[in-house]
């Protein structure tokens, strides 16, 4: 099936899956009106969708070191660009990212901006060279270039450092989507979780990742839009909410105004015994904050979100896998055009979401009615009960006040097509979507660290003459023992204390932008400069990151730090970064300028033509 | 100058003209956001509309741009990949 002509009739294979894929949402949907329990259908839409990536990685096994690693450099533009963006976008941009805008506003949208922007950067400064470069993983490309095993441990350490952040919370998403879905306890649901992971990467590498990542896209995609959609015309935003939504955002406006933003006191909500991760609305939707120090935080938070993706090496290696450094440069486009799909709706979710619970004039609305009354909507009792939405009246009036709703981030995707009285077949629909992006993400992120692990420390430089099998089963016994790894701290729910996904962003933009960068665009950057860079850049980063995290700082540097220029723990990285690139340029300028050699071969990367650096086999 | 200098000259200014629309519309636009919103496209205030959709789309749109662009200067050049490649 994977041989020559498969390449040609893939999107016939695709159509074929969309065609079935949903011809299983309208089977699910008459099940549900035959009186199938939601239940049911909920474990039926992740069942079989899991069932159909997992036959996906067992059909693309291989042997190949080069299929292993960068999917035998066949993968078409537009596909690698679905690819891409089911890669990028993980269980929490898919259930958070629309209840962060709900919460946050026009603040919290630079995440929107800094997740996108980034691409431009992806596309210009890095992916079109690295493909000609024709290296297997990120710290390849670093060890060649500079020259030398240490620089090349170096970069494999930030790269550890920046995927395992992130899978640990990945793997956290997948188990609790499983959970949910299916019935069954948080910890059961991770390591369910972590085996479709595995079934979908372990026998084929990148090349079963790339094309169970295209087909988790397609499941993804079709999972948010429907419900976005379909919520729009059911509240009266307009059958295309993406230019329909002006008046409705104009009218939250005058809601906020009338419903007044209050703040509540820390000891207020601890007296009322508010659930832990629950929020209420306390700032605008569409209105910008005033003042110098609100725009810095806002432009501070895009820089680092954008120069950190650029950064980050389960995104940038997908770009090794296209046939030509053409085909690399379009695939970026392609890639935010698929990413552009689902980031542009969430702010119009959350925009219908929070209207449908604010307008008193909506049968679905909540704000300003008695409580007694809300305490007994269906969908409310439910979410109660397993503590995702909260009511507190503080103010004992009786009347549900806008500071007085408490809830989880989470509820905005997951439960708004409950309140705008979908049918449950789209609720089963959306635990298929989570359960995509958080698998897929997660499967690029064990791949990025195993694969750095197994070709740039185990066989460039512990063992070099392991032959191909021997390397593909290190290769192999490697992304088990990381997915287990990452599932074990997981299932301990250790990510609050691991901290953010943006601080992925902000270790690797502290530790490879400039490393990376550098090594294309000024020949003068040498080995010493580069380890110095990367050394000086990761220490500094998390130092201060230490420094200024509450929870860390308290016993390490004895009392709560004020951020530096607002430099907070979601912005380590713009002390990280600068620190790389002033401590590279001057040690690299300290030091003998590269060899002729090293020079021709930067002057060879950046030509599309010709061979590549490394060769098909390396 | 050689035709690799004469190329890789170009494709320096080309990246150039790239960040710098790149900034324009990821820092630029956002360093006047209240400015902005007091105007409205499409209804909604602009300032909202550009972090919610506007900028996105540009990003996309900038990136076919310089992709096609950036395949003309090798074409000039004689740097051009064979379909086959």
């Amino acid at each position: 099936m994977f041989k020559g002509d498969f390449i040609k009739n893939l999107p016939k294979i695709y159509g074929t899956y969309t065609g079935g894929f949903i011809v299983f949402i309208i089977l699910m949907a008459i099940a549900e009106q035959a009186g199938v329990s939601a239940k049911n259908i909920g474990v039926m839409f992740v069942a079989f969708t899991v069932l159909i990536y997992a036959l996906i990685g067992y059909l693309s096994r291989t042997i190949q070191v080069d299929a292993y690693y960068v999917a035998g450099r066949q993968v078409p533009t537009v596909f690698n660009g679905m690819a891409t963006a089911a890669d990028w976008m993980s269980g929490a941009s898919f259930v958070a990212l629309a209840g962060g805008v709900y919460f946050g506003g026009y603040t919290y949208m630079a995440f929107l901006v800094g997740w996108t922007g980034g691409y431009v950067l992806v596309a210009t400064l890095m992916a079109p060279y690295l493909r000609k470069f024709g290296c297997y993983t990120v710290p390849d490309f670093i060890g060649t270039r500079y020259g030398g095993n240490l620089v090349r441990a170096c970069a494999v350490f930030v790269l550890f450092i920046a995927s395992f952040t992130y899978v640990t919370a990945q793997i956290n998403a997948t188990g609790t989507i499983a959970s949910r879905a299916l019935g069954i306890p948080f910890e059961a649901g991770v390591w369910v979780g972590l085996i479709s992971i595995l079934i979908c990467s372990m026998l084929g590498g990148m090349r079963a990742v790339t094309w169970t990542q295209v087909a988790q896209y397609i499941v993804l995609i079709i999972a948010y839009l429907i419900p976005v959609f379909w919520i729009s015309s059911n509240v009266g935003g307009g059958i295309f909410p993406h230019l329909m939504l002006g008046d409705e955002v104009a009218r939250l406006g005058e809601l906020e105004q009338q419903f007044g933003l209050v703040k509540n006191s820390a000891a207020d909500m601890k007296a009322a015994g508010v659930p832990g991760g629950l929020k209420y609305i306390s700032g605008t939707h569409s209105g910008v904050p005033e003042g110098g120090m609100a725009v810095w935080k806002y432009l501070s938070l895009a820089i680092c979100m954008m120069v950190g993706t650029a950064s980050l090496p389960h995104i940038l290696m997908r770009y090794f896998t296209t046939p030509s450094v053409r085909a690399a440069r379009k695939s970026v486009a392609w890639s935010l055009f698929f990413i552009f799909l689902l980031y542009s709706s969430a702010p119009m979710l959350a925009t219908l979401s929070k209207l449908a619970l604010m307008d008193p004039n909506l049968p679905t609305g909540i704000i300003g009615k008695s409580i007694s009354e809300v305490q007994s909507i269906e969908w409310v009792q439910r979410w109660s009960e397993v503590k995702q939405v909260f009511i507190a009246d503080f103010n004992g009036d009786g009347i549900l006040q806008l500071n007085e709703w408490f809830m989880r981030g989470d509820v905005v995707v997951l439960a708004t097509p409950e309140v705008a009285g979908l049918p449950f077949v789209i609720s089963g629909l959306v635990f298929a979507g989570g359960m995509a992006a958080a698998m897929s993400t997660a499967d690029g992120l064990v791949l990025a660290i195993s694969n750095a692990l197994s070709h740039d420390i185990y066989y460039k430089i512990i063992d070099p003459k392991a032959d191909t099998a021997k390397r593909l089963l290190v290769a192999r016994v490697l992304l088990v023992i990381i997915g287990a790894a990452g599932a074990y701290i997981a299932s301990f729910r250790l990510t609050s204390i691991l901290g953010s996904v943006a601080w992925a962003f902000d270790f690797a933009m502290s530790g490879l932008f400039f490393p990376l960068v550098l090594g294309v665009w000024w020949k003068r950057a040498t080995r010493a400069g580069a380890i110095a860079g990367i050394v000086a850049g990761i220490a500094s980063g998390t130092l201060y990151l230490l420094w200024v995290f509450p929870k860390f700082s308290v016993p390490i540097f004895g009392g709560v730090n004020t951020p530096f220029l607002g430099i907070d723990h979601l912005r380590f990285g713009l002390i990280g970064a600068p620190i790389c690139l002033v401590v590279m340029v001057v040690v690299s300028l300290m030091t003998k300028e590269p060899s002729p050699a090293v020079q021709k071969m930067v002057d060879d990367t950046r030509i599309p033509t010709g061979k590549a650096i490394l060769g098909k086999q390396h | 100058m050689s035709n690799k200098d004469a190329y890789w000259n170009k494709t320096k200014n080309h990246m150039i003209v790239t960040l710098v629309l790149w900034a324009f519309f990821s820092l630029v636009i956002f360093m006047f956001g209240s400015e902005l919103n007091t105007m409205s496209f499409l209804g909604y205030p602009l300032a909202y509309y550009m972090t919610a959709q506007g900028s996105l789309l540009a990003f996309v749109i900038i990136l076919f741009w310089t992709a096609n662009k950036q395949e003309k200067i090798d074409e000039e050049h004689g740097f051009s990949e064979r379909e086959d490649d």
